[in-house]
């Protein structure tokens, strides 16, 4: 854990305590439990997103994906009766596609990760509209799927399962991240491409992968999503949810310039997200006022964050200036 | 000391130092210092990296103060100078990074921020009045620009040349010039050399840093040479020689430049064979290069004549247009660096801090990037196996970092370029191209570095290096390939070697 993630762990437990004091109905079971769900489904969006801005990228079509899957998968399992787990792997697969698709043209036809992915929020959001045809699609009365409902909005422990999902995930992908071959060239990619490529790696693949990762944990979340809901009306659904992901991400040390940042900043970063969202609830604030609550928390972390490093950068500066010059005097 | 030219001795100094010490916790960067500089006077400044050069320059920049010692510039003693004070006494500095506004003309750059105005509440720039300010500084510094010319059409002497136009715009009587040839091409430095003759003509002083030796002996009336942190020696106009600043920078002799490679050694077999390939820059210029084992071939000519493009083809980064590549007599087909890098064809660049190295990670994890998979067991990096082969070549290269876990960020040129050439000597190199491997890098560091070459190519690797330095041309090939307009315009052997014949064949025109 980073002094970084250290840090916002403790603004955490320090809102969670405000929270606490002024509102004791925030440790109520049935609030914790809410909140955890929601920690766990924005949680696996976020981590997604994650992997694309490491690279330096950004994926602005999550939220539109998440409309459009979750109503798909509605639509296979209620309306077309396939049965759920093929629904679930076909939703996954087709997550990977829009991932490949947008890795292919970003690295293989140069274009701008912003431009590529804005275009996707627009493209699936409309489709999704139009496969309803502006409609709502959700489960017809007395429909049940007792194992994937138990899987996705279920409670084990009274623990949501959708938290114990995120968990699983988020270990799986920390290894990824931060100990395979492949997150240290997401890494390497992130700090400098044209370094990395001048050292053999095929820097588009390792792109294209980031992508198809972030639609696979999409997909695998907008599942969670709708089954949460279990009605979708796809001019609303997943909106503004990029930015959610988008915000946890920045929130958890993240740099959108690529390169920087660890997989537990960015769960605690949904963790303060999530806490900020119950805290406008709990308070009694004007829920009116939600956005513009978190987006004035998140300045101001951002903020914090970067004055430190720009002091942390000076006394390393001030460092190697002095071991320079200890160097130098030894030769 | 030792004045051959009178006329200088004569008078008094414009600038000169006594006694200046100035120490940093837990270091003394310049000690008991004492040097003068006379109107007129060119002073060559050298004294591999870390002598105390950047310290003398803050200090006569005012950016920092010195401990004790006086400085007096024009008749006035002072203990320091500040930023506007060292200006206002006419120092003025050309630095190797330029600091022009790529986008706008030469006028506006050399008066940016003291355009003449005309009258009026809208305060526009008078254009007219801006040129015949400008119009006799550029024929001072010998410009075959205009003043309309926007900076980023100039070649770099020629921005040099506005960057020096600028220092006498503020009536500058001393310039000092921090290593202003280092990425400049031959023909270019002949420009900027007579300008600093015109600069002397003019009675302004110059003081110029600079690690290409040949250079200083052709301007310096005087030579100041600093050693850890104290001044080294002085050598006057007569006594400079290459050998002399040498022995004083390191305090002893260089041992004889490598002449053992010099007995005719049996060229290998062709490693890298290039036919016909063609660069995007000069597509219609196709170019055969062969490059055998065991030798060094060295790539001349000026900048801008395709050898860098070439590079490029060979080690993937770049599709050739047409032709064909060899590796040891069989088809290479190269659709990236990972093809390359797969077939031990490696590539130091020329730009070390953008493409050579990441400056972020640690010295072990620049050193096992191109061959990661190696150092992972089930694709789990392992950090033993990283430090293990970076260890190794820390050691083999003799890279000066306190670990190998420390940034590479935080380490010298020198030791910088060698983790970009351990990343590729802990793998098994079979073609080694090294684009201006030694550029900006103290002498020590340049030796070094010959010899890993000389060693690898003893060691049955085909070695192409790129370089725009003469004497390291020369000094460490085995044969010359000379390119011009991205075409070879011809190879000298051993036999051949001369700057003449390198520089005939790099404007294109028949070697002796």
């Amino acid at each position: 854990m980073t002094k970084k993630d250290l840090g916002l762990l403790i603004l955490i437990l320090v809102v969670g305590a405000i929270v606490a004091v002024i509102n004791p109905r925030f440790l109520l079971p049935i609030n914790l439990a809410n909140t955890s769900n929601l920690i766990g489904l924005f949680g696996i969006l976020s981590i997604g997103q994650a992997f694309v801005i490491i690279t330096g990228g950004i994926e602005l079509s999550v939220g539109s994906v998440v409309a459009l899957l979750g109503t798909l998968f509605i639509d296979f399992i209620a309306v077309r009766g396939m049965g759920w787990p093929i629904a679930f792997v076909l939703i996954l697969v087709l997550g990977a596609i829009i991932g490949l698709a947008h890795g292919w043209l970003i690295t293989r036809l140069k274009l701008q990760p912003f431009v590529v992915t804005l275009c996707g929020l627009l493209i699936y959001r409309g489709v999704a509209r139009f496969y309803t045809a502006d409609g709502t699609a959700g489960f017809a009365f007395g429909q049940n799927f007792p194992d994937l409902e138990f899987l996705t909005a279920g409670r084990s422990w009274g623990v949501p399962n959708s938290f114990f999902a995120l968990i699983v995930i988020a270990i799986v992908m920390w290894v990824v991240l931060h100990r395979s071959v492949f997150g240290r060239y997401l890494y390497a990619i992130g700090k400098n491409e044209e370094a990395a490529k001048y050292s053999g790696i095929r820097t588009g693949r390792v792109v294209m992968a980031a992508y198809v990762i972030c639609g696979v944990l999409t997909a695998l979340s907008a599942i969670y999503f709708a089954m949460y809901t279990r009605s979708i009306s796809p001019a609303s659904h997943g909106q503004f949810y990029e930015l959610y992901a988008i915000a946890a991400a920045v929130l958890g040390g993240f740099s959108l310039r690529g390169g920087e940042g660890s997989l537990i900043g960015v769960i605690l970063g949904t963790v303060l997200l999530q806490e900020l969202q119950n805290l406008v609830n709990l308070l009694g604030i004007p829920s009116s006022l939600n956005f513009a609550v978190m987006g004035g928390v998140i300045l101001i972390g951002v903020l914090v964050d970067q004055q430190w490093g720009v002091f942390r950068a000076r006394r390393r500066m001030v460092d190697a200036a002095r071991k320079g010059a200890v160097g130098a005097a030894a030769e | 000391m030792n004045y051959s030219d009178t006329s200088i001795a004569a008078t008094t100094p414009f600038l000169s130092l006594e006694n200046v010490r100035k120490t940093y916790p837990g270091v003394v960067a310049l000690d008991g210092f004492s040097m003068e500089v006379r109107p007129g006077e060119v002073i060559g400044l050298v004294g591999e990296n870390g002598a105390g050069k950047s310290t003398l320059m803050k200090i006569l920049g005012g950016v920092t103060t010195p401990d004790t010692g006086t400085i007096t510039v024009d008749g006035t003693a002072h203990k320091g100078l500040s930023v506007e004070g060292s200006l206002g006494s006419g120092i003025a500095f050309v630095h190797q990074e330029l600091n022009l506004f790529e986008n706008l003309d030469v006028a506006a750059n050399i008066f940016f921020g003291r355009e003449p105005l005309r009258a009026g509440p809208l305060r526009l720039v008078d254009r007219a009045k801006l040129r015949e300010m400008v119009a006799p500084l550029l024929k001072r510094v010998g410009a075959n620009f205009s003043a309309d010319t926007q900076v980023a059409d100039l070649s770099l002497a020629q921005q040099q040349m506005v960057e020096i136009a600028k220092a006498l715009s503020i009536k500058a009587k001393l310039v000092i010039l921090d290593e202003p040839t280092s990425s400049l091409p031959l023909a270019e430095t002949d420009k900027l050399l007579d300008v600093i003759k015109a600069l002397k003509a003019d009675g302004i002083s110059v003081i110029f840093i600079s690690h290409r030796l040949h250079e200083i002996e052709r301007v310096a009336d005087r030579v100041v040479v600093l050693r850890d942190g104290m001044l080294a020696g002085t050598l006057g106009k007569r006594d400079i020689n290459h050998d002399q600043m040498v022995k004083l920078m390191i305090g002893r002799m260089l041992k004889e430049r490598e002449k053992a490679s010099e007995a005719a050694r049996a060229p290998g077999a062709v490693a890298l064979s290039a036919k016909a390939v063609r660069t995007p820059t000069y597509p219609s210029r196709p170019v055969d290069l062969d490059v055998r084992r065991g030798e060094i071939l060295g790539l001349a000519g000026l900048v801008g004549s395709g050898r860098t493009e070439l590079a490029r083809v060979f080690f993937g980064i770049e599709a050739s247009l047409g032709g064909t590549l060899e590796l040891n007599g069989k088809p290479l087909t190269l659709a990236s660096a990972a093809d390359a890098v797969a077939q031990g064809i490696f590539l130091v660049p020329e730009d070390r801090k953008l493409t050579g190295i990441l400056l972020d990670l640690s010295i072990a994890q620049n050193i096992s990037l191109p061959n990661l998979p190696a150092h992972a067991k089930r694709t789990l990096v392992s950090n033993s196996a990283e430090a293990a082969t970076a260890e190794k070549q820390k050691k083999n290269l003799g890279i000066k970092a306190p670990s190998v876990q420390t940034r590479t960020g935080t380490l010298s040129g020198g030791n910088q370029q060698k983790v970009v050439l351990g990343k590729w000597l802990a793998m098994n190199p079979k073609v080694m191209i090294l684009d201006e491997p030694t550029r900006g890098i103290d002498i020590g560091a340049k030796a070094e570095i010959y010899g890993l070459m000389r060693a690898l190519a003893d060691a049955g690797v085909a070695v192409l290096m790129i370089s725009s330095d003469m004497e390291e041309v020369i000094g460490v090939s085995d044969r010359i390939a000379v390119m011009h307009e991205g075409q070879i315009s011809g190879i000298l052997d051993k036999d051949h070697f001369s700057q003449e014949n390198v520089l005939l064949l790099a404007v294109g025109k028949p070697a002796n």
